[in-house]
């Protein structure tokens, strides 16, 4: 009969199962341990309590052992830290243990030590009376309770900031009971001062808050806060149990339970029902004062839940929940629910009966809401033989349905596969389908991680197609993570499996093994893991903490990214103890030395030159150092350095410029002379320009020398010679130099050098003496177009002509209209 | 706020990408933490119009030739990265010269260090060609003349912005009746393919330019006419729909006739002509073992040496390196004309490449291989991409044109003669993201084959390249559609004073 543990409580029912029998059975006397378990089926771990088998107070330190839910040991340690007040779990099943002294500290579930932080000055000098550990709305918070009566509470523990919750007045003694309750996203503590209630908070502000109570019931003993913080349950000194809101402002029912002594532990199951518990009297009791009473033959420790609660015993691990509506609607004697019919439908075809027909045909517009509620079903269900029977009703169910859609069915059944897996005692994690829902499938596979289960992590990310980069890659990087740490196996081995195991999925990162590896200083595995780190930026920082310099140079360059180059450079620079050990580093490094040059040349250029000296480069050498000479303002310097240059050239055989680099020196002393001599500046000018400058001075003399000894072409010191005369408008000199025998330029470059000074009467002079296949050209220049045009067809060029006319542009528009007539002329010539 | 001490709250954004070293000197500095947030807006590549992607980082080609400093290497690596992630991976990779196998590698190795995670879209870009400035540095040199290649070339088009002299621009009516002193402030103008005219004439010849203007300017009239024609409400009211549309029109045609006549002073003037009649010669290999008078000229008469460089550049590339001789000589003149400093810029434009010692000859083997030069090509209704240099064809566009049709494998002797190593590599696509081949009932079948290939070039790109390309993708039997990233848009004088060396002479003390 699947109703036969069902009991009522008021209109709904509690059913009790049995998820586990304790592995550590015969081992635990739970009675002489303090429990601390973690929600969503997490680990439950023990302190041996010497209060509680009275006997004499030793001084040996206790033992700290974590099982999982099934009660297989997971790890083991003996305490050697301050006196533990309280135990709990982090949301991400971290186990934080919380001293005396206010310090918290922080381990993994294999008691692997992680860290530690303190709850403040004030906690460590007056000490703490006791803790609380609670689920805020960013994770897992801790609040203590000082000698001193104020709260002190930190709202994450990952990154612990203490606040100081207000005080509440007038408070002398303990109180009696305080519980934190978390609403708005701020956490608050409430006290209980004899019967009243004070909520305070972290602006420093309190407010006294009223139960209602009968007359009678006396100090407040116990507070629960239901598991959404929504609800609130209190005890009072003469046995009534009052159920109300959080804030007070709703109250439920009270309950007598006429029970003198305070419950060992007051919980909420779920959210529907609060739970009392007496040695081995377990009470449950319903908003409408219902209640029911489960007897145990040992004592037990309760762990609120989600969706329910889980009671741990020293044989057993039982679950107490709230029947879930669905499981209500199918399985209650005499429903009527498509579902329930469903499900008869289903057990009478299995049995071969026509009345499965039956079944099928009353509810046959409701099938699709009848094959939902099976699956549902099946998902409420802890028993694998359970969920098949419903999950095969529901199969039965669609056959009849022609376009239901599967998404629904196909879940469940990977989710109940998937929960089936983990509730496995060797994996001890009892979740509910709710507590799933809740917990996200990726929180879920951490948690297998966690528990350094990788194998069966990885199958489910395979039956569940996680994508390798979310599932598989990360798994198995954990599992590498994992690996490196376990110290007795061969370094070259361990390199090879993870390697073999890891090369040919996508995503993983080697550096963070490697550095994995590094921490557990294991350098060699390390630098072995980095080499199948594909990201160089990953990977190169890395090798240098590893001090692999030159592997992180190599890499860095071959990754081309210029920023990490430099990263490694300058890493390598500020390490090494002379710049010369660093430069004979890098100089095998073509691209590195040249990214350090281009770094040096933005700080320094005397820098570059030292480099290129270093390198035998003398070509580049020589060049820096002429470029530096510009930035020397005194003649003999300048001359100095061009003379350095000068043997550098030398030395790299470049005769063309370390003779190019003599006569510049050459130069600068000739200028200087100059400049003593006649008062002029020349600095800065080059030889043409000097020249121009003295042909313009009238000083005849220097020009002729400076002409013969820098060996000037005669040709360019022609044009030179023309244009500077023409310049100074020295028009008869000018003249003069027209008339010399054989000039090296055609008399044309006299034309362009009087136009270029806008002289036309000058330039006409000489378009007379032009040769005549230039004439067309220079009658153009000097804006003569019609003479032009005329000269074009008594050459009978008709080439010449159209150049006349494509310069028309210039000229006046009669003379324009007059020299375009003339094209006649031109065919009539021809 | 009286008297009261504001405090200010700095964030330093790093445009175009953040720097290890400005971190660095910041941190030197004792700044770096006093700002609220340090942040990077990587541009990577900027969409300049619709196929062209530019980087603008305009020492691209220095850094890489000249400094062995490949960081715009790695970033163009990166930004063809990122393209791949939106647009799919490219399956088919083509390259040529040294940068292009760099990039080919970067891109290789960050594709693994994605770990396999690769853009789950199907391939829009069917090829991509990475082409390094190094294996053709004649084209930029040589004065571009199309329309927009033009403008480049006299006014240097800036991100797509181009600053003119205003004088052009005022209209006569405005001359007349403005009291007041016209604007002395340059004009600037942002030029692409918005512009429904400037689209049209941007990559043409510049001697068919003024037809089309002037054939726009008729039908223009004749469109704004039509209202003496509109009798009917109904005809006035299209007519009135119409005029915003004419009217920019008619803008924009006054605003390129102006800047044609800019450009035609330019190009009437003998100095243009001249140095392109040089060129010409150069390209033709004419004479080119010898000291060119023109050149001679040119630096007796104290041209911008940026242009004179820019020849003797030329020649030594269509002379596979100039005669020591012949080297030094015009080395040897343009210090004594312009200054020794200029000695380490030549130096520079040795070390990269521009001008070179006597080498194997292999610029006629290629000339000739690659059609590089076509007599008589027709700038007004252009048959080949030579109309774009008026008779020379861009190597790298051929190269481009090559690869198409009918492919690489029958220029393999101009590609071993080419510098660097050519590339050629299959990405992999899954199976599910391929592109599916018009079947052959398929109505598309002729329609859909056009296949699209990205050219990135490394080092720059000039206006006419652009132009010869687009020029390609318009040809009905070319089958490739074209888009043209690069690290920057680069013309002749550009590219040589990135190369230069900008010396800053302290004053020399007198005493």
């Amino acid at each position: 009969m699947a109703t036969a543990d069902w009991n009522p409580l008021g209109e709904v029912y509690y059913r009790k199962c049995e998820l586990y029998t304790m592995e550590w059975s015969g081992l635990v006397d739970l009675a002489k341990h303090t429990v601390a378990a973690s929600s969503y089926g997490g680990p439950i771990a023990l302190m041996k309590d010497d209060s509680k088998t009275a006997r004499v107070t030793t001084t040996i330190k206790p033992v700290i052992s974590v099982y999982n839910a099934a009660g297989k040991l997971l790890s083991q340690m003996r305490w050697n830290s301050g006196t533990v007040v309280t135990m709990g779990w982090s949301a991400t099943e971290e186990l934080l243990c919380v001293q005396e002294d206010g310090v918290v500290l922080v381990y993994d579930m294999f008691l692997t030590f992680k860290k530690t932080f303190s709850m403040g000055q004030e906690a460590k000098d007056v000490k703490i009376l006791d803790a609380k550990i609670f689920a805020s709305f960013q994770g897992t918070g801790i609040a203590v309770m000082t000698t001193s009566f104020r709260i002190f509470l930190i709202s994450n523990v990952d990154s612990p900031r203490i606040v100081r919750l207000a005080e509440v007045p007038g408070l002398n003694e303990a109180p009696n009971c305080w519980t934190i309750v978390v609403s708005d996203r701020q956490a608050r503590a409430l006290v209980a001062k004899g019967g009243e209630l004070y909520l305070v908070d972290q602006g420093g502000q309190f407010q006294q808050q009223q139960a209602e109570l009968s007359e009678n019931a006396g100090d407040i003993t116990e507070l629960a806060v239901s598991f959404n913080n929504k609800y609130l349950a209190l005890c009072t000194k003469n046995g009534a149990l009052w159920i109300g809101s959080a804030d007070l402002q709703k109250k439920y029912c009270e309950f007598n339970t006429s029970s003198p002594m305070k419950p060992q532990q007051l919980v909420w199951c779920g959210n529907g029902a609060v739970v009392a518990l007496w040695d081995k009297l377990i009470l449950v009791v319903g908003p409408d004062k219902d209640w029911i009473k489960y007897n145990m033959d040992c004592s037990v420790h309760l762990l609120q839940e989600e969706d329910g609660l889980r009671i741990i015993g020293n044989d057993t691990h039982e679950f107490l929940q709230k029947v879930p509506a669905v499981t209500e609607q199918i399985f209650k004697i005499g429903s009527m629910e498509p579902g329930a019919m469903l499900y008869e439908a289903s057990k009478e075809f299995q049995k071969r009966n026509q009345k499965a027909d039956e079944y099928i045909r009353m509810i046959k517009d409701k099938l699709e809401v009848a094959v939902n509620q099976c699956i549902q079903a099946a998902g409420q269900e802890v028993e694998p033989g359970k969920q098949r029977t419903l999950l095969r009703a529901a199969s039965f169910g669609k056959c009849f349905l022609t376009d239901y859609r599967p998404e629904l069915f196909v879940n469940m059944c990977q989710m109940l596969r998937v929960l089936n897996q983990v509730r496995h005692h060797s994996v001890g994690i009892p979740l509910t389908y709710t507590q799933l829902e809740h917990l996200s499938m990726p929180v879920l596979i951490d948690r297998l991680v966690l528990r350094k289960l990788f194998g069966l992590s990885v199958r489910i990310c395979q039956y569940l197609k996680i994508p390798d980069a979310e599932g598989r890659s990360r798994i198995l990087a954990h599992w590498a993570c994992f690996k490196v740490q376990q110290k007795h196996e061969d370094e070259e081995k361990l390199a090879r499996a993870i390697s073999q195991k890891l090369l040919d999925v996508p995503g993983v990162s080697f550096s963070e093994i490697a550095s994995q590896a590094l921490e557990h200083g294991r350098k060699q595995l390390a630098v072995k893991l980095l080499d199948y780190e594909p990201r160089a930026s990953e990977q190169v920082p890395l090798l240098l903490k590893m001090g692999q310099d030159q592997t992180a140079l190599t890499k860095a360059i071959d990754s081309g990214d210029t920023d990490l180059v430099y990263t490694v450079l300058l890493h390598l620079r500020d390490k090494m103890a002379s710049a010369g050990d660093f430069f004979m580093m890098i100089r095998t490094m073509p691209i590195a030395c040249s990214l350090y040059i281009q770094y040096c040349r933005q700080q320094n250029l005397k820098l570059v030159e030292d480099l290129y000296y270093q390198e035998d480069n003398s070509l580049e050498e020589g060049n820096c150092k002429v470029i530096r000479s510009y930035t020397l303002e005194h003649l003999e310097e300048r001359a100095k350095l061009l003379e350095d240059a000068m043997n550098c050239f030398h030395r790299c055989k470049n005769e063309f410029a370390a003779k190019q680099t003599e006569e510049q020196v050459r130069l600068l002393r000739h200028q200087r002379r100059l400049e003593d001599d006649t008062g002029n500046s020349y600095a800065d000018l080059s030889l043409q320009q000097t020249l121009r400058k003295l042909i313009g001075d009238g000083n005849h003399g220097h020009v002729e020398k400076l002409r013969k000894e820098f060996k000037v072409p005669d040709k360019r010191f022609w044009m030179l010679k023309i244009s500077a005369l023409a310049e100074v408008g020295d028009w008869s000199e000018l003249e003069k130099l027209s008339k010399t025998k054989k000039p090296p330029v055609t008399l044309e470059v006299f034309v362009d050098a009087c136009m270029k000074q806008y002289n036309r009467t000058e330039a006409v002079r000489y378009v007379s003496r032009v040769q005549p296949e230039q004439r067309v050209k220079c009658l153009v220049k000097v804006g003569q177009f019609r003479e032009a045009a005329e000269a074009a067809i008594e050459n009978k060029s008709e080439e010449d002509f159209d150049y006349v006319l494509s310069r028309l542009g210039l000229a006046d528009r009669q003379v324009a209209e007059t020299v375009r007539g003339m094209r006649g002329q031109l065919m009539a010539r021809r | 706020m009286k008297g009261g001490y504001v405090r200010k709250e700095f964030y330093l954004v790093f445009v175009p990408r953040k720097s290890l070293l400005c971190e660095k000197k910041l941190k030197e500095l004792g700044v770096y933490g006093s700002f609220a947030s340090v942040e990077e807006f990587n541009l990577g590549l900027i969409p300049f119009d619709s196929d062209l992607l530019s980087m603008e980082m305009d020492e691209s080609y220095k850094e890489c030739y000249l400094q062995n400093d490949f960081t715009s290497m790695f970033f163009a690596a990166q930004s063809l990265m990122t393209l791949q992630a939106l647009y799919g991976t490219i399956p088919y990779v083509y390259g040529k010269g040294d940068c292009a196998k760099q990039v080919v590698d970067m891109m290789r190795r960050m594709k693994m260090e994605m770990g396999g995670v690769e853009p789950q879209i199907t391939p829009q870009i069917d090829n991509l060609l990475i082409l390094d400035r190094n294996v053709d540095l004649l084209t930029p040199l040589l004065s571009q003349l199309t329309y927009e290649g033009l403008i480049d070339e006299i006014f240097n088009i800036k991100n797509t912005n181009v600053k003119l002299p205003p004088e052009k621009f005022v209209s006569q009516e405005e001359k007349k009746n403005s009291k007041e002193p016209l604007p002395t402030e340059p004009k600037k103008f942002i030029l692409n393919s918005a512009d429904e005219l400037y689209a049209e004439l941007r990559d043409k010849n510049f001697n068919a330019v003024g037809a089309i203007v002037s054939r726009k300017a008729k039908t223009i009239t004749a469109e704004f006419d039509e209202r003496h024609a509109a009798k009917t409400v109904g005809e006035m009211k299209q007519f009135v729909s119409k005029l915003p549309h004419l009217q920019n029109v008619r803008a924009s045609l006054g605003i390129h006739t102006s800047i044609a006549e800019l450009v035609k002073e330019v190009t009437d003037s003998d100095e243009f002509l001249d140095s392109l009649r040089c060129q010409q010669e150069l390209t033709h290999g004419i004479d080119t073992d010898k000291v060119n008078p023109y050149i001679e000229d040119c630096i007796a008469r104290e041209e911008p040496l940026s242009k004179v460089l820019r020849l003797i550049c030329i020649q030594s590339i269509c002379n596979d390196g100039l005669k020591p001789k012949v080297l030094d000589f015009y080395k040897r003149e343009i210090i004594q004309t312009y200054g020794f400093e200029h000695m380490v810029t030549l130096s520079n434009l040795e070390k990269s490449g521009f001008l070179r010692p006597h080498a194997a000859r292999t610029y006629q083997v290629i000339r000739k291989t690659m059609k590089l030069i076509v007599e008589d090509v027709n700038e007004q209704n252009p048959n080949d991409i030579a109309y774009v240099y008026s008779g020379y064809a861009p190597l790298s566009v051929r190269l481009a044109q090559y690869l198409a049709r009918p492919g690489w494998r029958s220029i393999t002797e101009v590609l071993n003669l080419l510098p660097g190593p050519k590339v050629e590599e299959v990405q992999q696509i899954p199976m599910g993201l391929r592109k599916r081949r018009a079947s052959v009932t398929s109505s598309q079948s002729s329609m859909g084959e056009q296949k699209l290939t990205l050219v990135f070039f490394l080092g720059g790109v000039t206006q006419a390249e652009l132009a010869a390309l687009r020029f390609l993708a318009q040809q009905d039997d070319g089958g490739t559609d074209y888009v043209v990233a690069t690290t920057n848009i680069v013309q002749g004088h550009r590219l040589i004073e990135s190369l230069q060396e900008h010396i800053e002479p302290v004053k020399l003390n007198p005493f």
